[in-house]
């Protein structure tokens, strides 16, 4: 219910433009809602509100001086208010501030990861600031952090922003990095100055994405994958993600939410890789087992509520935050890794060749998927399930660099046998999507009925918390699921104390799952603070789901072949040697 | 900047810790409890190691990061104990002028360390100071409560040797 108090409005002009904002609403939307665009670059939504860079300064009638207009909340003493947000003295204190935050800054703007779609550049080139040198002086020199996995810390390009700090902090709740020393000296790190990798950062990437600068970037594993096509010994396959047909497109100027499923099968096939694949196959494949495993652990009395295992970040934070508790986690290897091990067993035998010599890419909204990869749980001992996993931008670069106009591509199609997929699987790329076609596919098996209607509306949208309850051929099925690991706390907390009343949860380690992932294409903040990206991003998937006439995993003609010339049934002693793994304990450092 | 990687062997005792402990409990449940914990903490052990500020974050469930941002912001804070001998260099104008900071660096040199660390093997602590009001003395340091004045870089071997 919403209170009387917050329905009050408060009247004010922004340039001459009226607006009736409710008292509470911040200069900054209330500005948005008259169509004034006023710059930020610390600000981000929910993410980091605090206030510290003074881009967004304006003039108010009521205010003193230059208020930062992000964090100032309309009240009703501000009733009447001429808000200014385009003066000569404001563009001047705009201007002025990006010299001073330039003259710390690397300015390696050529060969920068972010040369192109830089917050910082852009808001220069808006300003007119034409002289980058203006107040040079003395700058911190700070060595690469080059220890974690997935990403690199180059806190030479840093401008102490902290939308890193708030990923980490108010997202993920993690708290792993944060600001240091005083002053000057200060910077973004780790507790006692330890690197990424020495602490127990799960690999989210939530924080490259929310850097509006070039100092966070994944590690860039592209080369490896050009040897490995300039390579004739290799057949290297491609598997992307079910969600990175919803987003790739960005990367190309396309609207958010287009679906470039098509365009994507045939910029893989002229970068050079033997098979199209899909991890969707994949997804399809987990299904299979993962709903075989709740089944079983409802019908046997397994540890429950079982949660899904799909998301690496999400896993890392269980075995790390809650090692007690692993025994909860589905023993399924994550579809990339499910679909790694398939082509290294399944697919090279009906080839008939090495598995060495078998190379397999995964495509992924990750940057977990590159500590995923890692992991100790080979099919083929000595041979990696996945060989290398790329983000969505670094497959981007790849297309970029390799003289393909994207845009212009015609429509292609995966291959045989591995890339035929279904609805349900293309859904994982969404929060709620595992459990919804893990739902699809249990519900019939327990009741030996076929499902008419296949969407689970309930577990859709982008609560950080959902849940429901079905009732299964007589069984009550209460499920949850959580996106953000700060939503997953929640989860886990009730879960150590007992008081879980959950059968299924569904876990993802960034907020509103795959779609939103660390290794997604970078939306520049002020649009971020006013659309909502996961939303439009999310539709893509539904509506490719929709538009299928297969949505069911089960349905799937190649993971039904796959299980009888192969695996012979889901959980089988094969399937699990194959595509299941087992979890560690972790100490939080 | 921060830490440094040789730290001096962590020396805390069992009492030290139920003590801590005792203190934590008492106090973590309060809003902004982590300044006076941190204060406290200095109190018992004389400075913020890695090991007090473990116990900290595992006590209260502040992130260990965030434990040292605050350690790391405020100067009353130390991430190194006192040495056995403590040198303090003065910094102040009048000394400064003399070349207070060249002894300064000179010291750091001869030990290793940074001002405000303690050597790994506890002899030796360094901190700058401002005026001693010594300034006729210029430039002084002080260790153990002992001035040094009229100081040259070359007469700290010397000095520092009776302190071995």
């Amino acid at each position: 219910m919403i209170m009387a108090d917050e329905m009050k409005l408060v009247n004010v002009k922004v340039n001459g433009i009226p607006v009736a904002a409710p008292i509470g609403t911040t200069i900054l939307d209330a500005a948005h809602m008259a169509g004034v665009k006023i710059p930020t670059l610390c600000y981000l939504k929910g993410t980091n509100e605090v206030g510290d860079c003074r881009l967004c300064l304006v003039e108010s009638t009521k205010a003193r001086g230059l208020v930062a207009s992000c964090m100032y909340p309309l009240s009703a003493m501000d009733e009447g208010a001429e808000i200014k947000t385009n003066t000569p003295v404001i563009l001047e204190s705009r201007k002025r501030t990006l010299e001073l935050i330039l003259s710390t800054h690397e300015r390696k703007c050529l060969s920068c990861v972010r040369s192109g779609n830089c917050e910082l550049q852009k808001l220069c080139k808006e300003y007119g600031v034409d002289d980058e040198k203006l107040y040079d002086g003395y700058r911190n020199e700070f060595e690469l952090d080059t220890t974690a996995v997935h990403m690199v810390r180059d806190n030479n390009k840093c401008i102490l922003c902290r939308r890193c700090v708030g990923a980490c902090d108010n997202i993920q709740g993690l708290g792993i990095i944060g600001a240091n020393n005083r002053g000057f000296a200060s910077f973004i790190g780790c507790a006692f100055d330890k690197g990424l990798g020495e602490t127990s950062c799960i690999h989210c990437g939530q924080c490259i994405v929310a850097c509006p600068t070039g100092a966070l970037y994944e590690k860039d594993d592209t080369a490896k994958i050009e040897a490995a096509i300039a390579d004739p010994e290799k057949l290297v396959i491609v598997q992307p993600a079910p969600s990175i047909r919803a987003t790739l497109g960005e990367e190309f100027g396309l609207p958010i939410g287009t679906d470039v499923e098509g365009k994507m099968a045939t910029a893989f096939r002229r970068l050079g890789f033997d098979k199209i694949f899909d991890t969707d196959f994949g997804a399809d494949l987990t299904i299979m087992e993962e709903s075989a495993e709740l089944i079983e652990r409802v019908q046997k009395g397994g540890a429950l509520p079982m949660i899904t295992s799909c998301s690496p970040g999400w896993v890392k934070y269980c075995e790390t935050y809650y090692p007690e508790q692993i025994g909860h986690l589905s023993t399924c290897k994550s579809p990339q890794q499910m679909f790694g091990a398939v082509t290294k067993t399944y697919y090279a035998e009906k080839l008939g060749i090495d598995p060495k010599n078998i190379f397999t890419v995964g495509v992924m909204p990750c940057t977990a998927k590159k500590f995923e990869v890692t992991r100790d749980q080979s099919a083929v001992p000595g041979v990696m399930d996945v060989d290398v996993s790329i983000t969505t931008r670094e497959l981007a670069r790849m297309i970029k660099r390799h003289d393909i106009d994207f845009t212009a591509l015609p429509d292609g199609s995966f291959d045989d046998p591995l890339g035929e997929s279904t609805g349900a699987a293309v859904i994982f790329g969404v929060t709620g999507g595992v459990m919804e076609a893990a739902l699809r596919t249990a519900v019939e098996k327990l009741t030996g009925e076929t499902l008419e209607k296949v969407e689970f509306n309930e577990v859709r949208g982008f609560d950080g918390i959902k849940e429901a309850t079905y009732n299964v051929a007589g069984t009550e099925i209460k499920v949850a699921v959580a996106s953000g690991l700060k939503n997953a706390k929640v989860l886990m907390d009730q879960i150590e104390a007992g008081t879980s009343p959950y059968t299924f949860i569904e876990i993802m380690g960034c907020p509103g799952g795959c779609i939103n992932g660390g290794g997604q294409p970078l939306v520049d903040s002020m649009v971020r603070n006013f659309v909502d990206v996961r939303a439009l991003r999310a539709n893509a998937l539904y509506a490719n789901d929709a538009a299928k006439t297969l949505r069911k995993s089960h349905e799937n003609p190649s993971i039904k072949k796959i299980y009888e010339e192969y695996f012979a049934e889901p959980g089988s002693h094969k399937a699990h040697e194959i595509l299941h793994c087992s979890y560690v304990k972790r100490s939080i450092n | 900047m921060g830490a440094d990687k040789k730290a001096v062997p962590f020396k805390g005792t069992e009492e030290q810790k139920q003590q801590l402990l005792e203190m934590i409990a008492g106090l973590k449940n309060e809003r902004g409890a982590l300044m006076p914990i941190l204060q406290k903490a200095q109190d018992i052990y004389g400075y913020l190691p890695i090991e007090v500020q473990t116990m900290i974050s595992d006590e209260t469930g502040i992130p260990l990061e965030k434990i040292y941002g605050v350690a790391t912001f405020y100067s009353q804070f130390s991430l190194y104990p006192k040495g056995k001998n403590q040198i303090s260099v003065c910094l102040g104008t009048a000394c400064y002028v003399k070349g207070s900071g060249d002894v300064y660096n000179k010291l750091m040199e001869k030990l290793g360390i940074e001002g405000g660390q303690c050597t790994p093997d506890g002899k030796f602590s360094l901190d700058a100071c401002r005026c001693i009001g010594a300034c006729g003395l210029a430039p002084v340091m002080t260790i153990n409560g002992e001035v040094y004045g009229k100081l040259t870089a070359d007469m700290l071997d010397g000095i520092l040797a009776k302190y071995e």
